[in-house]
């Protein structure tokens, strides 16, 4: 006690002193902050004096001068991306830096809901990833520049295809029948996740290369600031902002060619053509044709892309701006299907009264264009017998070959159940959109004249876009050949049809924060209140289905749809820091959703967390190994009500259609139906445990974090079975049920070497997710089995998943294959697994799921002098597949089909299955394991420096995606989000160059 | 200063405005309205009444599919003759399938191993409450009191009175599929307490003999005399057809017979003016609305304005395949799905009908055995025309896709083999003569002439259900027949692949009801699961 006190008034002797030293004068200090991987000045750093307030920050070269108090010792170099760092200038005049490219650095800050923080303050589950560990290549969609990165985020794209969205699971979603997909803010903007008509993906109309960091908030406690949306997690993004200084540009320039990595492996044509002419009839051989036509190779093609984005920032008058321009042209692999977007994005922060008022603006908006490739061509490339050629020698159907009826009174020809010609369904049909999409706030942020502690935020934002489109296909194509017969009997064929939707959500936010140091007891204390309104109005245009020459096949009852839902929040949060080792976080959040009756409208979602920064206490304040420690604990309860009807707390009644009416004597009737509806339904509510440790050893040279949580959904929007005779829907989401996420989390990182010239940086990060359902009814019931969902190709109506309690969510529920002695499935053979002499649907079994039990991401990044790369892999373990090629066209009924022969999966020649047993389709024998190892990128980048007679630097990249897949799974690819391996647009293997020019 | 307090002001207005907003949360569909609504007028009376019919040939509120009334089910299989036919003919002699269909469900019938969890039953069981509380929801909106505080008076109040009694025939027309089907299902009415605040009782087989019966006599004095209501609407004589039905079946659904009541009940259909259609084969044509001599009540299907993948779309283009030409079906292309067993082909003189035209068979490459378990190619097992989708004249429908067929849920046909059935078992009130003249009415239509009548002592019951084969193959008759005759689950009475056997077999004798869904019977705590099940 006596030590401390003497330490104390030693420092306080020692300080005093300075002071009066340096009172006298001030000094300019001066120097050069430096990237450590290339040497290259860093432009942007803020410098500040440590405990002062006015810095400054370097120019485009790296270089800075501060006037300072010469009483000041230290000052602080931070900058996004890099290590913050404190250097020593006591008795100097100049101090040249070298700051350490952070590796997930502590000192970070990072955004959080409503506010930011620092990364050493935080208290819950969040994890920050900045755009220099974005994810490299030519990545057209947001979310693809995490992928792998983060611990607990499950990124799964939806295939190949040009702007081809993802599924997102962050702690393996907390829904059944509602959503299970995460909120997604950007700039503060809480988007809605529904897509928009002639859009591949909502996020696709975000260009990637705005974007500078991503949050995403994991547990209850962080997220339960967003409440009502925020069950699966919420992910935050901020896009690049302009800096102070001369104007910059950068310039970048990607050119990338994309081809196909594997084909469905389907018998060759001379393969078919012989197992038809050993166990074919007459009639059957007599179907063969002359050709040898791999379908596949037919549809696909190499695809060419370029991504060209420029951006400028700077500062007009002490006004930070950036403008940014991109165009991206992107061919599908799949023959036909392109995107184009341009995109841009303006923001602007002037600040006002000595910084009192802080205006944000952020605009961005994006035009695109598609041509969409018919993909029923992927599944007609793996049935269509290559025997056959692709163009006929009629010029009938357009000239493609097609199967033909021998029936001469049928007016189209064409024989029945036949798939079509894959290059048919390709170049025939038109399917052409055109996308706008704005989205847009302006914040204003106040800190008050009379109490400069107390910030007051008003954020208005908006997110409009438009979709519209047409299908075209001819009438002489086969897809649409004669299709209607008007009332005279004249046959019309083709299409002709427009679509349009808008939808426009609208934002408008407000709170009051008040954040104080009481120094006289050590505290800290930020308080946050606020209130926020969410529109989202949706346009349906419904418009008629017409025929190639404008024939009305069917006109809509109603033109426009208009779906409308609000909702409205109220939230408050307490941070408190006692002697900035003890962090206490409080959040509650009250929400209103239109979607619920009066009675149950409202939700309450409370959080809280504790923080313990203990590499700051005493015993540790010395230690040489370990330079970060900090122990979270969270809990928190966070709503949901995405992913529902908008209005069936009541039955409304619904007004068919022009083709539903019943004729009664001699007039049709449209009808009146009442819709189901569950009067009580109400938030469904997550409640999360979260214990966390963040740790840095060797002056944070190897650094992470361990997190475990424990995940119940209580009153889960369920899709229950209804008693007859009690609603008008005999099944309806109501609020039964519960279910449990529980799972365990690492992130790694590590810089391995940290040297001038060479630095070497590993990152890893594992997630183990389980889940179980352990309530599904009202009532328990051993005779029932679960809820049955999910459709398959090859049975019209079969459901493949089912949700029963004491097993994983979505369980595939199928039969169990008996084996011959060779390990051959016996076709057609079960197990009786009830053991009552009978196989039926009874016997069917939970066996395995989608959803991997581990998945792991591992990156690695290397800088040498002017030479950098890095790769990016990841795993998926114990996730299986249901092979539905294999089930459909793996049978000798499918070759041998009806009156044409079609292509068989090359398994069949293994497994001579007949398809015509009952059930044949849902053996396990089908559920494979898909475990997979996929380096996602490797990439190698050189740093030319200066050119143009040093006017610009230059640095030059290259880079392969979806390099290698390392699996078991003998399907086509072992990675997708529903489990079921059909009709799937293949991911490419992309080969990238770029180039980007600094100006 | 000034500024500041604008600002203040401005913040304190933004608050206030969203704490207002609370009542923006109350949200309502851009077309959908209330009951309120709906029932504001007659033309919405009429609407919702015409749905209480429609959901018997249509399967949601888009045609041909997207907004399905019956959930847990492929939309096309939920209507309710598709679901219906399939229980009650592919589950016998009449009907098999091709084993390419891998639809779920649909292999577990000629084998007779269905489970609690079947599809098709499930979708019929909700298909048919479906329509009863549509009925329920509509007799109560229909309510005399109801009805005057809407202020609709006169003849459209009178026109709602007879609404609501067709929609009390229509409930208790699915009660009787219910009792017949499942036996002791759950029992709801307009009395019950509003949907979503109770539990339904288990309802026994007999209790529901009972209530379909005192229902069918309550509303008998006011439904329509006989062939005096519209197309499509139900009549006296379909509440008389119905209960003769029953009374056919009454000792298989109570235990006791009654006969005599099959026969009452039948004599008033057959003396209310009904006759046979000439030509047998116009009976499931596209323009079979113009039956109306022979037709009681009918589902109504339209190629453009009543679409959906049941029902007579299902019948036509299930039934077509091989190397039938779809034309012949007035079809753009069949599904390659249904056909018959040698049993069937062998009730008649000749598979040409070249005697007995009731014979629509279509035997070009198709064979007459049943070589593979369970559910061979579909050239095996001769195709029936007997449903087409095209006019008296051979013009095809109006659609090539969606049939025009209507269906016949009663015609008098069945009323003539109700009567003689009823005579043969001993129900007094007829005689043998009669009914022999009603059989061989059938004969002579069924023959073009009467080369094919039989005398008093070929008509035995064995030859009634032979005849019955014979005149309403495929119609939805042959479980429920075979029941009566004691030929279903008994080993006496054999086809193809019965129980599973490629000979046939017997089997349990608790199969004669379907077991209550599996998903039923969680939701309702009330209900026990029929035995053996």
């Amino acid at each position: 006690m006596s030590r401390k006190t003497m330490l104390k008034a030693v420092v306080l002797c020692t300080m005093l002193f300075l002071s009066h030293v340096s009172y006298s004068q001030n000094k300019v200090v001066s120097g050069k902050v430096t990237d450590p991987r290339d040497g290259s000045g860093i432009p942007g750093v803020n410098v500040a004096p440590k405990g002062g307030t006015t810095g400054t920050q370097t120019g485009p070269d790296g270089s800075y001068q501060l006037s300072v108090d010469g009483s000041v010792t230290t000052l602080i170099f931070s900058s996004v991306g890099f290590t913050t760092q404190e250097v020593n200038i006591a008795g100097k005049t100049s101090a040249d830096v070298s700051l350490a490219v952070s590796t997930a650095s502590l000192g970070e800050v990072v955004v959080i809901g409503y506010g930011t923080a620092k990364k050493k303050d935080l208290t819950g589950a969040i994890t920050s990833i900045s755009s220099k560990d974005f994810v490299k290549g030519a990545i057209t969609t947001p979310e693809q520049l995490i992928i792998g990165k983060v611990a607990g985020v499950q990124i799964t794209s939806n295939g190949g295809a040009p702007g081809a969205g993802s599924t997102i699971r962050i702690r393996g979603g907390a829904s059944l029948n509602a959503s299970n997909d995460p909120l997604i803010v950007i700039d503060g903007i809480p988007l809605d996740n529904g897509g928009i008509s002639g859009s591949p993906n909502a996020l696709s109309l975000i260009n990637p290369n705005d974007i500078e960091t991503f949050s995403i908030l994991k547990d209850a406690s962080a997220s339960a600031i967003y409440g009502s949306r925020a069950s699966n997690g919420v992910i935050i993004i901020t896009t690049k902002k302009g800096s102070r200084g001369k104007p910059k540009f950068n310039f970048n320039t990607q050119v990338s060619v994309a081809d196909k990595t594997k084909t469905v492996d389907v018998l060759t044509a001379n393969e078919l053509r012989d197992y038809v002419n050993q166990n074919g009839t007459d009639g059957q051989k007599a179907f063969l044709g002359g050709a040898n036509t791999n379908w596949q190779d037919e549809i696909y093609q190499t695809a060419v892309s370029v991504d060209n984005n420029l951006s400028m920032s700077g500062a007009i008058n002490s006004m930070p701006y950036r403008l940014s321009v991109g165009y991206l042209n992107q061919e599908g692999i799949l023959r036909t299907g392109k995107l184009q977007r341009t995109s841009v994005g303006i923001n602007l922060s002037p600040k006002f009264f000595n910084d009192h008022l802080r205006i944000d603006l952020n605009l961005k908006g994006s035009a695109s264009s598609s041509r969409f490739a018919n993909e029923g061509a992927i599944g007609a490339a793996v049935f269509f017998d290559p025997t056959q050629s692709v163009y006929s020698k009629s010029p009938r159907y357009g000239g493609y070959f097609e199967f033909l009826d021998p029936d001469p009174t049928n007016v189209k020809g064409l024989r029945a159940l036949a798939p079509l010609n894959p290059v048919g369904l390709l170049e025939q049909q038109h399917n052409n959109s055109d996308v706008l999409r704005s989205i847009g706030n302006i914040v204003f942020d106040y800190k008050f004249h009379f109490l400069p502690d107390l910030r007051a935020n008003l954020n208005l934002g908006y997110d409009i876009s438009q979709g519209e489109g047409t299908t075209r296909i001819n009438d002489s194509a086969a897809m649409g050949y004669k299709r209607f017969k008007d009332g005279a009997g004249v046959y019309h064929g083709g299409t002709n049809n427009h679509y349009s939707q808008h939808r426009s959500n609208a934002t408008a936010e407000f709170y009051l924060n008040y954040l104080k140091d009481i120094k006289s007891i050590d505290s800290r204390v930020d308080i946050t209140a606020g209130t926020g309104y969410y529109d989202f109005i949706t346009t349906v245009v419904n418009s008629p289905d017409y025929t190639k020459d404008g024939t009305v096949v069917s006109s809509p009852k109603f033109i426009i749809d208009k779906p409308q839902y609000t909702l409205l929040s109220y939230y408050g949060r307490l941070n408190y820091t006692f002697k900035d080792k003890y962090l206490l976080t409080a959040a509650v959040r009250t929400d209103g959703s239109s979607r619920f009756n009066k009675v149950n409208r409202w939700g309450v979602f409370p959080s809280v967390a504790l923080a313990w920064k203990i590499n700051e206490e005493g015993f540790l304040n010395n230690s040489q190994i370990i330079s970060d420690l900090k122990l979270r604990l969270g809990y928190g309860v966070t709503g949901q009500q995405d992913g529902i009807g908008y209005f069936d707390y009541i039955s409304y009644y619904n007004l068919s259609s022009n083709t539903a009416q019943y004729q009664l004597g001699d007039n049709f009737y449209n009808l009146y139906r009442p819709g189901g509806y569950y009067e009580s339904r109400k938030w469904e509510q997550t409640a999360t445990y979260n214990i966390g440790l963040d740790f840095g050893l060797f002056n944070n040279r190897i650094n992470g974090s361990v997190e475990y949580y424990f995940k119940e959904t209580t009153d889960l929007l369920n899709e229950i079975n209804q008693s007859a005779g009690t609603n008008f829907s005999n099944k309806v989401v109501a609020n039964v049920g519960s279910m449990e996420n529980r799972g365990v989390e690492l992130n790694l990182n590590s810089d391995i070497v940290r040297t001038k010239d060479l630095t070497w940086n590993v990152g890893f990060n594992a997630t183990y997710n389980k889940n179980e359902i352990t309530k599904l009814t009202i009532s328990t019931d051993p005779n029932f089995r679960g809820n049955q969902y999910g459709g398959i190709s090859g049975g019209t109506g079969t459901t493949l998943f089912i949700h029963s309690v004491g097993y994983k969510r979505g369980s595939f529920f199928v039969y169990q294959q008996v084996y011959d002695k060779n390990n051959k499935p016996i076709d057609g053979l079960f197990e009786d697994r009830n053991r009552d002499g009978i196989v039926n649907d009874k016997d069917q079994y939970q066996y395995k799921n989608a959803d991997p039990d581990v998945f792991l991401g591992f990156s690695s990044s290397v800088n040498y002098k002017k030479w950098n790369g890095g790769f990016v892999m990841r795993a998926n373990l114990g996730n299986y597949i249901y092979n539905n090629i294999n089930a459909t066209a793996g049978t000798r009924n499918n070759i041998f089909g009806v009156a044409f022969l079609a292509n068989a999966y090359r398994d069949f020649l293994n497994t001579g299955i007949s398809g015509t047993k009952t059930g044949w389709g849902l053996s396990d024998y089908y559920i494979q394991n898909a475990s997979f190892l996929r380096m996602d990128n490797i990439n190698i980048g050189y740093n030319v420096g200066n050119v143009f007679g040093n006017r610009a630097s230059l640095r030059i990249n290259a880079n392969v995606q979806n390099v290698f897949v390392v699996t078991k799974y003998k399907g086509l690819d072992p990675e997708m989000a529903s489990g079921v391996d059909n009709n799937f647009y293949p991911r490419p293997r992309t080969f990238v160059l770029g180039a980007n020019l600094d100006f | 200063m000034n500024k500041n307090i604008f600002k203040t002001g401005l913040v304190v207005c933004l608050m206030v405005s969203l704490i207002s907003c609370d009542k923006k949360l109350d949200r309502f569909p851009t077309n959908d309205i209330t009951a309120d609504k709906v029932y504001a007028d007659f033309n919405g009376y009429r609407q919702a009444f015409a749905k209480v019919y429609a959901s018997f040939s249509l399967t949601g509120n888009n045609g041909p599919a997207g907004n399905g009334d019956v959930q847990g089910i492929d939309e096309g299989t939920s209507d309710f003759l598709r679901m219906f036919w399939w229980a009650q003919e592919m589950s016998t002699d009449e009907a098999v399938v091709q084993a390419g269909w891998n639809d779920p469900g649909i292999h577990n019938f000629h084998p007779m191993n269905w489970s609690s969890d079947n599809v098709i039953l499930k979708g019929l069981y909700y298909r048919s409450f479906y329509q009863i509380t549509l009925a329920n929801d509509f007799i109560r909106q229909a309510a005399d009191d109801k009805v005057s505080q809407r202020g609709i008076t006169g003849t459209n109040a009178d026109a709602i009175k007879a609404y609501k009694t067709e929609a009390r025939f229509l409930r208790a027309l699915q009660y009787w599929v219910l009792m017949d089907m499942f036996g002791s299902p759950a029992f709801v009415t307009e009395d019950d307490a509003p949907l979503g605040t109770f539990i339904p009782e288990q309802t026994s087989r007999t209790e529901l003999f009972t209530y379909i019966e005192s229902e069918l006599k309550d509303i008998e004095a006011t439904l329509a005399a006989p062939r005096a209501n519209e197309y499509g609407r139900a009549d006296k004589a379909a509440a008389w057809s119905l209960l003769a039905r029953m009374y056919l079946n009454a000792e298989v659904y109570t235990g006791t017979a009654k006969n005599a009541e099959a026969i009452t009940y039948a004599k008033k259909v057959i003396d209310a003016g009904y006759s046979l259609e000439p030509d047998y084969r116009h009976l499931m044509l596209a323009d079979n609305h113009t039956n109306k001599n022979e037709f009681i009540l009918t589902i109504n299907y339209d190629g453009l304005k009543t679409q959906g993948y049941g029902g007579t779309t299902f019948l036509t283009h299930a039934s077509s395949g091989g190397s039938m030409p779809a034309s012949l079906s007035g079809i753009g292309g069949g599904w390659g799905g249904i056909r018959t067993t040698k049993n069937i082909p062998a009730l008649f003189p000749d598979v040409n009908g070249t005697a007995d035209k009731r014979a629509q068979f279509y035997t070009n490459g198709q064979g007459l055995e049943l070589t593979a378990d369970p559910a061979p190619a579909f050239t095996e097992g001769y195709a029936i025309t007997k449903y087409r989708n095209v006019t008296k004249t051979g013009v095809q429908g109006s659609s090539p896709d969606f049939a025009d067929v209507d269906f016949p849920l009663f015609r008098l046909a069945e009323m003539y083999l109700v009567y003689a059935e009823a005579v043969l078992r001993g129900g007094t009130g007829g005689d043998k003569p009669t009914a022999l003249g009603y059989i061989n009415a059938l004969r002579t239509r069924a023959y073009g002439n009467t080369s094919g009548n039989i005398s008093l002592s070929d008509l035995t019951l064995d030859f009634i259900i032979d005849e019955r084969g014979r005149e309403l193959y495929w119609e939805g008759f042959r479980r429920t027949d075979l029941i009566r005759f004691n030929r279903f689950t008994e080993g006496t009475y054999l086809w193809p692949w019965k129980g599973g056997v490629s000979s046939g077999t017997g089997v349990s004798a608790n199969l004669k009801v379907f077991p209550i869904p599996s998903a039923e019977v969680n939701a309702n705590t009330n209900l026990t699961q029929n035995t053996g099940y």
